[in-house]
């Protein structure tokens, strides 16, 4: 007993909902645009995750006690657990995620620009749970009441998880400024090396976001890529502050009239380059990506063989 | 033969007394390894005490395109609910 209902009144009803601040679920009716810009948030959002594995991966081995061994190992783990939930969220859209993949090993779908900075020292683990994640969380938290019901709710587990993220990686610098003048140095220019990416992680201004005002609208994203970056600045100077560093901006400075702080000029012609695919780590990132998928295919292959040979056993035993 | 490893829909109790509520889903060559991934994904911190995952393709769904014809048999019986019944508030334990 389908009613058929028109297109026009099939698009008052998704504009009812989301008018009503209600989730769009699963099978509902959503116009072309939603379906296309969510997918391609969602995607690329997945593979940063997917991604962000990298740069951390990269200290597993050389971490310098067991317990930050452990940190990181569950924290990696958890980026690949985030990936993972973000997957499944494109996929009730209809995204097909072996197709994601494969967008992702080819460069035709993007993640965030933030993933293909080197990390040098084992500050950086620090300074990428301090910043990265902090930007992360900033940009997360109004995503959670995002109009799509499963992003948001991904979201939700999301953000739970990367509080853990921020609070290890702050705790490792504090541990690290309590250390020698060496240890020290590290953190600064790890803070150094991560500011302005950290920055470019909330997108090109408003002016320059052509996206921005249609993801509003359908309430997909709650705030401007502006909004979220002032946020970030504003939260994270008492932060650097109390962990004694100096975030590299001279002109970052508290401005009583507009109760913010205001910040130094953003390099978006770095942003751009490095969004392009020409940062220090995009070609190894991907390469990375590709092989650690085609190496595993014999694993997915031989899995999915023995589950059709277990199950012809048991229709033959039935 | 394809490699493609089929969607299973994961639920989880969060804790005893409660019932299973869906989280997501995921990637699986067969109901067991799709147990793992579940435990792997969905309950990294103890979100749950049991895990059900069902193949995506096995749910039958209503859609909510039919959404107001098929819900309408309920939608019009008030009387299944007690706010439908007018009694004194003197009546003590309604």
């Amino acid at each position: 007993m389908t009613a058929t209902l028109s297109e026009p009144d099939l698009e008052r009803h998704f504009e009812g909902t989301i008018a009503r601040d209600a989730r769009i679920e699963p099978r509902d009716w959503v116009p072309e645009g939603y379906r296309k810009t969510m997918i391609r948030q969602i995607a690329q959002h997945a593979h940063s995750e997917i991604i962000g594995m990298q740069p951390e991966g990269n200290w597993i081995t050389r971490a310098p006690s067991l317990r930050r061994k452990a940190i990181l190992l569950a924290k990696v783990q958890d980026e690949a657990g985030h990936g993972l939930y973000l997957y499944s969220a494109a996929e009730t859209l209809g995204a097909d995620r072996a197709e994601l993949t494969e967008k992702l090993v080819t460069g035709r779908q993007k993640y965030s620009s933030i993933f293909n900075y080197p990390t040098l020292n084992f500050a950086d683990v620090g300074v990428i749970g301090w910043l990265v994640d902090g930007a992360a969380i900033c940009n997360q938290v109004p995503l959670c009441r995002s109009s799509y019901g499963p992003y948001a709710r991904a979201m939700i587990r999301i953000c739970k998880e990367e509080s853990f993220h921020q609070r290890q990686g702050y705790e490792l610098l504090m541990t690290m400024m309590k250390g020698t003048e060496q240890q020290r140095r590290m953190v600064q220019d790890a803070t150094d090396r991560w500011w302005w990416p950290s920055l470019m992680m909330f997108g090109p201004p408003d002016a320059d976001s052509p996206n921005t005002a249609q993801s509003m609208a359908w309430k997909i994203k709650r705030h401007t890529n502006d909004e979220l970056r002032q946020r970030f600045v504003d939260m994270t100077v008492p932060q650097a502050e109390a962990l004694g560093v100096t975030l590299p901006d001279p002109e970052l400075r508290w401005n009583p009239e507009r109760g913010h702080y205001d910040f130094g000029e953003i390099d978006w012609t770095e942003f751009k380059r490095v969004l392009s695919g020409a940062g220090p780590c995009n070609a190894e990132r991907v390469a990375h990506r590709r092989a650690a998928h085609e190496n595993g295919a014999w694993v997915r292959e031989a899995a999915a063989a023995h589950a059709a040979k277990s199950r012809r056993g048991r229709e033959k035993a039935a | 033969m394809s490699s493609e490893w089929p969607l299973y829909e994961v639920f989880v109790r969060g804790k005893r007394g409660l019932n299973h509520v869906h989280v997501g889903s995921l990637h699986a060559a067969d109901d067991e390894m799709a147990l793992h991934h579940a435990r792997d994904l969905y309950t990294r911190r103890n979100e749950g005490v049991s895990i059900w995952v069902v193949k995506a393709a096995d749910i039958t769904a209503s859609s909510p395109d039919e959404k107001d014809p098929f819900f309408a048999p309920s939608g019009d019986k008030v009387y299944r609910h007690p706010t439908f019944y007018d009694i004194p508030d003197d009546v003590p334990h309604m």
